[in-house]
């Protein structure tokens, strides 16, 4: 898939991928005029279905952008509105268009509200911030999460479009429930992100390469500022990625930089190049970093998320690297395709066995409780308060994952 | 066309010719309704003292089996298509017929592909005056502008085999490619360089034509064991250097969806066929070798093992997935229609569970029964289908004709016919108000499986009790619908379609359910 030129001509812009490979996606190009309003020269494969409609969402971003005449090539090949509406706005914008209109399509979803602080987040699903073809049906797989990202899977070049596309895709894609995610680049950068995403309420923000508490408490100031103008009042959750050796000695700290920092997840490619090692199979390179890093979430009453498995192929190794992370005290981890997002779930979900063990400790402290006893007994054993805890904890979880009756 | 088509509505509504290249046409009925009585056609009486007592039929070329078989203008020559996109017989074939001087014939093929593409010069040329047979792509794009001077003749498998049969089609020349043949004429498609597996579609004509030609790049002494086609109904035979590509006759192998969300829908089947009692010992079901099927095999398969299942047999469109099945002990047989990889090649070639069919067995509105009927479930695509479970195969949402009927229509007599499909391509809906082109009627499509949920008929409440209590998303047809049209930003604009019918769309009985109009250009 080739990539819209980004190189600034004023007065000519093109954005979009180009190619016979390309589906659900378009390439547009915007180029000034001195008068004749704006000309569309339009090649689609749904011209016929959908001709109209496909002119009429660009001449509502045009418009909003302040472009009164120019020649507007488009080269569709299914792309959905919101695409076209995102694309259309950065070649608009690459041309040098600066109307001060509102250019984003009309909203599809609503934010039901913030998601819970501790909800589940055994799976988050990433997706390309620059592919809006796979975020359509992303809910349909069920994922806890989505990420949005603009970080990484992004070419530098396309980092203006996709910021487009993903703050679009959060006003008119349904993901089904999952929670709405977005990794904003590292700073600097990832504040211009800010400005563009925080609007449409997103439920959480990913901060990449985070190695110090005033880098995420930063976050949270810019977030609350955009907020305070421009926004429901919701909060937007913070889920910090430690990708580096002083990003994890620091676990501790980032974890408390804010109120609103909810979860630490890390990052294997980055840690592990940092510590100038291969990334093996089995990570004991980063085994210590995974560990510190729960310890320091839990310390601070955070959920800690693992990385994601890379071999999509291989779903026994990602099973068993799940299984493994559980054990070490993660709740979750990232996908990198759909079909990881059941292992996953099954990964992560308690055992029969261990919800039945949970249910009688629940059952036996209640039952303490209603007879005003201060030991809770299961048989002829005493149990502490602790594992009281961790049962409560355990059957709720069950019941989040559909694995009890209400 | 010079004189105006008169049109008549038939049981779904459509609008039909009342005659189709200057044959009167019966316009559908629905299912079941249509019985003709009277006799089957015969092919002229033959006797062996006109074919040489050693039994060699062999001529050295094309051209002169033509002229030994009468060539004519206006002739109908048919081929198969068991080579599918690697044949150059039919080709070959007409090309002879040009040479000779031949003009205004009909090609009946049982199915064209891309590699056909050529005829469109032979049309233009006045070779060919029209074709009656699938016609994908490149033809089916010159069909639809009008460019065709006779109407396209669209029918299934087992409605080529019923027109035979009952005489709508006079096959004169019937032209059978043979991956192997001997000089008598035994033939088959099971051994050889250019082996494909079956050679059942090219069965009826080799009995009911008034000459049959086999062509072959595989000679070998009497006997050519097994003969799928029997010597005593041909009367040429001619070898050739090559019939075709051996690497576009059968895919080396075939290929998983790697979609997630066409592998969601392929696991919604299968968790169907487990929930709604399908699956059980002894059970059967047809699936093909599109990427949905091939992965719904293969989730089958895990689920037919964890509960100690196995089926008596399956209908293939045979793959690598369907002899695995077999060979693991999950199917006592195959039923092979078609043989798509090479895999499947040699497991039909050497493996007696394996059996090769043809559409007399399995499709024939005019046989006593078909195996059709007796599969308990089967899983089909579409390219349109509406909130009355009317689908669409043959044309696209713009109403170019693009793809043949294959046996998809034979196959919605099974106990249990499901549509496995994507709810939308890009920004082409496939859950649409009213199909473009009705090549299934609704009633006889039981449940639309997409990536969004799972829609049950509700004329099937046999299947919607079945059902009650499973965690499939089983929703209404007409929801999900709505939410790919909210996803589309709205409705499709209807093509611009001309007034002028440029083909019809039979049904498995012979008469016409719809027809194709002419595009706009």
């Amino acid at each position: 898939m080739a990539s819209g030129a980004s190189s600034a001509n004023m007065g000519r812009g093109a954005a979009g991928p180009q190619g016979d490979d390309v589906r659900s996606d378009l390439h547009v190009v915007v180029e000034f005029s001195d008068a004749g309003g704006v000309q569309f020269e339009l090649d689609s494969r749904v011209a016929g279905l959908y001709g109209d409609s496909i002119r009429e969402t660009a001449e509502q971003v045009l418009n909003a952008l302040g472009v009164a005449n120019a020649r507007v090539t488009i080269d569709d090949m299914g792309g959905l509105p919101f695409v076209i509406a995102a694309r259309v706005e950065a070649a608009a914008r690459r041309a040098g268009a600066e109307g001060k209109g509102d250019p984003r399509p009309q909203r599809m979803v609503t934010r039901d509200g913030p998601t819970a602080r501790d909800r589940l987040r055994r799976s988050r699903l990433y997706l390309p911030g620059n592919q809006p073809k796979l975020m359509v049906n992303a809910g349909l797989h069920r994922p806890d999460g989505v990420i949005l990202d603009l970080e990484d899977s992004v070419h530098p070049d396309e980092k203006d479009t996709a910021r487009w596309v993903v703050r679009n895709a959060l006003r008119c894609v349904d993901f089904m429930g999952a929670e709405r995610m977005v990794r904003i680049n590292q700073l600097p950068l990832g504040f211009e992100d800010l400005k563009a995403i925080v609007p449409e309420g997103p439920d959480l923000i990913l901060i990449p390469k985070v190695e110090h508490a005033e880098q995420v408490a930063e976050v949270d100031e810019r977030i609350r500022g955009i907020r305070s103008q421009d926004g429901d009042g919701h909060s937007i959750w913070l889920m910090p990625i430690l990708e580096s050796a002083l990003g994890v000695e620091n676990a501790f700290e980032i974890a408390q930089a804010a109120e609103t920092v909810v979860a630490l997840t890390i990052g294997l490619e980055d840690y592990t190049a940092d510590l100038g090692v291969p990334k093996t199979q089995d990570g004991e390179e980063s085994a210590w970093a995974r560990r510190r890093l729960v310890n320091a979430a839990r310390a601070a009453g955070l959920q800690a998320i693992d990385s994601v498995y890379g071999d999509v192929g291989n779903v026994t190794g990602l099973l068993e690297w799940a299984h493994r992370s559980r054990a070490l005290g993660f709740e979750g981890m990232g996908c990198i395709h759909p079909r990881q997002i059941e292992p996953i779930h099954q990964a992560f979900a308690p055992t029969q066995d261990e919800i039945e063990k949970a249910q009688k400790i629940v059952a036996a402290f209640e039952e303490a409780q209603s007879k005003g006893l201060g030991v809770v007994r299961l048989g002829t054993k005493m149990i502490d308060p602790p594992v009281v805890l961790r049962a409560h904890r355990l059957v709720q979880n069950a019941r989040r994952m559909g694995l009890l009756g209400e | 066309m010079n004189r105006p088509i008169e049109l008549i509505e038939n049981a779904v509504g459509r609008r039909v010719p009342t005659v189709v290249n200057g044959k009167e046409q019966t316009p559908f009925q629905g299912p079941g309704s249509y019985g003709p009585r009277g006799f089957k056609r015969a092919p002229p009486i033959r006797s062996c003292r006109d074919y040489p007592a050693n039994g060699d039929k062999r001529v050295p070329d094309l051209k002169t089996a033509l002229q030994m078989c009468g060539l004519k203008d206006g002739m109908t020559i048919s081929t198969h298509h068991h080579l599918r996109n690697g044949d150059e017989v039919a080709l070959a074939m007409l090309n002879a017929a040009a040479e000779l001087g031949a003009t205004d014939l009909m090609w009946f093929p049982s199915a064209s592909f891309p590699c056909h593409a050529p005829v469109i010069d032979l049309m233009d040329q006045g070779v060919v005056h029209h074709i009656e047979g699938s016609m994908n792509g490149p033809l089916g794009r010159y069909c639809s502008e009008g460019k065709m001077r006779g109407m396209g003749v669209l029918r299934s498998h087992g409605g080529r085999w019923q027109a035979i049969q009952d005489g709508e089609v006079n096959i004169d020349i019937a032209v059978i490619a043979a991956p192997t043949a001997d000089p008598f004429g035994n033939a088959n498609g099971s051994h050889g360089p250019s082996a494909c597996g079956s050679l059942g579609f090219a069965l009826a004509d080799s009995v009911y034509a008034d000459y049959v030609i086999v062509v072959t790049d595989n000679l070998v002494p009497f006997p050519a064991i097994p003969w799928q086609i029997q010597g005593n109904n041909v009367d040429i035979v001619v070898e050739i250097d090559s019939i075709g590509d051996p690497s576009k006759i059968v895919s080396g192998t075939t290929q998983l969806t790697k979609s997630p969300d066409r592998l969601l829908v392929a696991e919604y089947v299968a968790r169907f066929y487990k929930d709604a009692g399908i699956m059980r010992d002894g059970f059967s079901f047809q699936a093909g070798a599109g990427g949905i099927a091939l992965a719904f095999v293969d989730f089958l398969k895990e689920q037919m093992k964890e509960a100690g299942v196995k089926a008596r047999f399956v209908r293939g469109g045979s793959t690598q997935y369907l002899v695995d099945l077999m060979n693991e002990g999950l199917t006592d047989y195959i039923l092979d229609g078609q043989t798509f990889d090479l895999a499947a090649v040699e497991s039909i070639a050497s493996d007696a569970r394996h059996v090769p069919t043809s559409p007399f067995t399995s499709y024939n509105y005019h046989g006593k029964g078909n195996f059709a009927s007796m599969v308990d479930a089967v899983v089909l695509g579409a390219t349109e289908v509406d909130v009355n479970f009317n689908a669409n195969v043959n044309t696209h949402s713009d109403g170019v004709l693009l793809h043949g009927i294959g046996g998809w229509q034979n196959c919605l007599f099974s106990g249990c016919t499901i549509l496995a499909l994507p709810s939308f391509r890009d920004r082409i809906p496939v859950l649409v108000d009213e199909v473009t082109t009705i090549t299934g009627p609704g009633e006889l499509i039981d449940v639309i499986v997409c990536e969004r949920g799972i829609s049950i008929n509700p004329l099937r409440t046999d299947l919607l009790d079945a059902v009650k209590g499973s965690d499939l998303p089983i929703r209404p047809i007409a929801e999900i619908k709505d939410e790919v049209e909210v996803l589309m930003g709205g409705p499709p604009a209807k093509p611009a379609l001309s007034d002028n019918p440029v083909a019809v769309i039979k049904w498995v009985d012979g008469t016409v359910l719809d027809t194709v109009w002419q595009v706009e250009e």
